[in-house]
């Protein structure tokens, strides 16, 4: 983390190429879901076969960043921002695998909706507000990731609820038209699932957060509140 | 409805610097050998039944700091000791003038680098000590003899050949030999300067194995070079460099989240 490098050369590439990595998948999870969403909204089936088959590459990503990290605490018995850094990594990847996973989902959903009705899905832009809040999150979670900045990091938190917020309204919309018209009961169902699947996606981006925080401050963030943690970031 | 405790249930080492008894205090400690000064200002509390780390780079003064504690700098000409090491519980200034450094030996008692036992049986490396403080019962010798090596975790290994020269001992027996030697006369602190350096892997984890055990019964001071070791066996570590103390804390705080830079950076692989 700080100026100075490691004696050791390996080490240092070791560490910079798995940061890398983080990154790189990072980035394949953030065209994942941007794709997902946007073929919820069009139900181009090309492009919901595409995020479909592309979950591999995320579960790739995952599995070897795993690996990489099992293998420097093996060979280098890392300690202090090292040790926080690659114990940070491999909870990094288990979120982002799992919003790979939301966009999946998300995915099948656009073609079950579309399958049921071809207008249904563009009824709702609260879903494609709040994807793009969760996008956002996760942008701002990995650029702090990459800066190690803390401050950035914790602004993340704040927006999780927004989505929280979206979510409830997006599920008060959909109970009315469900009451409105029984015949919409299906892909209604369908839609909860995906605002349910961004909802997650916001929460996945939060944890990212929280160990960027981890990383760079050692205190462990999650399950505080985030007063708590304003005044622990405020303290230098 | 009763509540449910949802604290951890595993241990989460609730020691803190707090609730543990000082046993040893170095207060404002100044070293010189000759006109260089070793050690500068050095305050540092051993805590008992505790292990305590020193790390450090080469030439920090950790070992200096060590063997200041049984004043086996007193063997040589020009060495001088400024302020004081306290050993509780009766308050006594270790490095006092009037205060007989082979009665402090007795109270504090060194294990080195590469074991070195006296050219004599395992009985008589380990009766040695006892006979240099006058203890000649035969039954008296033989009972403490057992009591120490058994303490060492060497007697079964050796019950049966007390009298064979220590030398024919493995390099790690060699070492446990030297512990009980050192235990023989019921110190109050082991002083440990890097124990296992010349060990192979097993032996080194029976050493630590080892002192994990004594501390019930002593309290702990070692040097070594080996990070992970003190990470390992320590409760409290402290980061040496160029004859400061530069950090004191909890092991599991100074290897985790170290509160000095260059702390961060000798235990992260940074120094240079």
């Amino acid at each position: 983390m700080g100026v100075t490098e490691h004696i050791s050369k390996q080490f240092e590439t070791d560490l910079d190429t798995t940061r890398t990595r983080v990154l790189q998948m990072g980035g394949l999870i953030e065209a994942q879901i941007t794709a997902a969403i946007q073929a919820f909204v069009s139900g181009d089936a090309e492009l919901i076969e595409q995020v479909i088959q592309n979950d591999a590459r995320v579960n790739g990503y995952e599995v070897a960043i795993d690996g990489a990290c099992s293998q420097l605490l093996v060979r280098r018995q890392p300690a202090a921002s090292d040790l926080r850094l690659i114990m940070a990594i491999s909870k990094i990847v288990t979120d982002l695998e799992r919003m790979g996973d939301e966009a999946k989902k998300i995915a099948r959903m656009a073609k079950r909706i579309h399958e049921h009705s071809k207008q249904h899905a563009q009824r709702f832009p609260a879903i494609r507000h709040a994807s793009e809040t969760a996008i956002k999150m996760l942008r701002q979670a990995l650029d702090s990731f990459a800066r190690l900045d803390a401050v950035n990091a914790a602004e993340v938190l704040k927006e999780d609820s927004d989505i929280d917020t979206e979510f409830k309204s997006v599920l008060r919309q959909l109970i009315t038209y469900m009451m409105e018209d029984p015949r919409t009961i299906t892909a209604a169902l369908e839609t909860v699932w995906v605002a349910k699947a961004v909802e997650r996606i916001g929460d996945h981006a939060k944890n990212v957060a929280e160990q960027v925080i981890y990383i760079v401050r050692g205190t462990d963030v999650r399950h505080t509140s985030f007063a708590d943690i304003e005044r622990e970031l405020a303290r230098e | 409805m009763a509540a449910i405790s949802l604290a951890p249930t595993f241990d989460t080492r609730p020691l803190d610097s707090k609730s543990a008894v000082p046993k040893a205090e170095a207060r404002k400690l100044n070293f010189f050998y000759g006109s260089f000064r070793a050690l500068k200002d050095l305050d540092l509390t051993v805590h008992e039944n505790c292990v305590t780390a020193l790390i450090g780079p080469s030439g920090c003064g950790k070992s200096t700091f060590l063997r200041c504690f049984n004043r086996m700098h007193d063997l040589y000409p020009g060495n001088r000791y400024e302020c004081e090491i306290r050993l509780f519980p009766d308050d006594t200034n270790l490095l006092a003038p009037g205060v007989d450094p082979i009665e402090v030996r007795m109270r504090l008692s060194m294990v080195f680098q590469k074991p070195n036992p006296f050219p004599k049986s395992i009985f008589e490396n380990v009766a040695y000590g006892l006979r240099v403080r006058g203890e000649r019962s035969r039954r008296a010798l033989e009972d403490k003899v057992e009591d120490a090596l058994r303490g060492a975790a060497l007697w079964d290994e050796v019950k049966n050949r007390l009298q064979d020269l220590a030398f024919n001992l493995s390099g790690g027996q060699q070492q446990r030999l030297c512990i009980a030697r050192a235990l023989a006369t019921d110190p109050e602190i082991l002083l440990f300067d890097e124990p296992t350096s010349a060990l192979d892997p097993i032996a080194t984890a029976s050493i630590e194995e080892l002192i994990t055990d004594l501390k019930k019964k002593v309290t702990i001071l070692i040097v070594t070079h080996n990070m992970q070791q003190a990470a390992r066996v320590s409760d409290f570590t402290a980061y040496m460099y160029l004859g400061e103390l530069i950090e004191f804390g909890l092991t599991d705080q100074l290897f985790i989240k170290p509160k000095n830079k260059q702390t961060e950076d000798y235990i992260t692989g940074r120094f240079g």
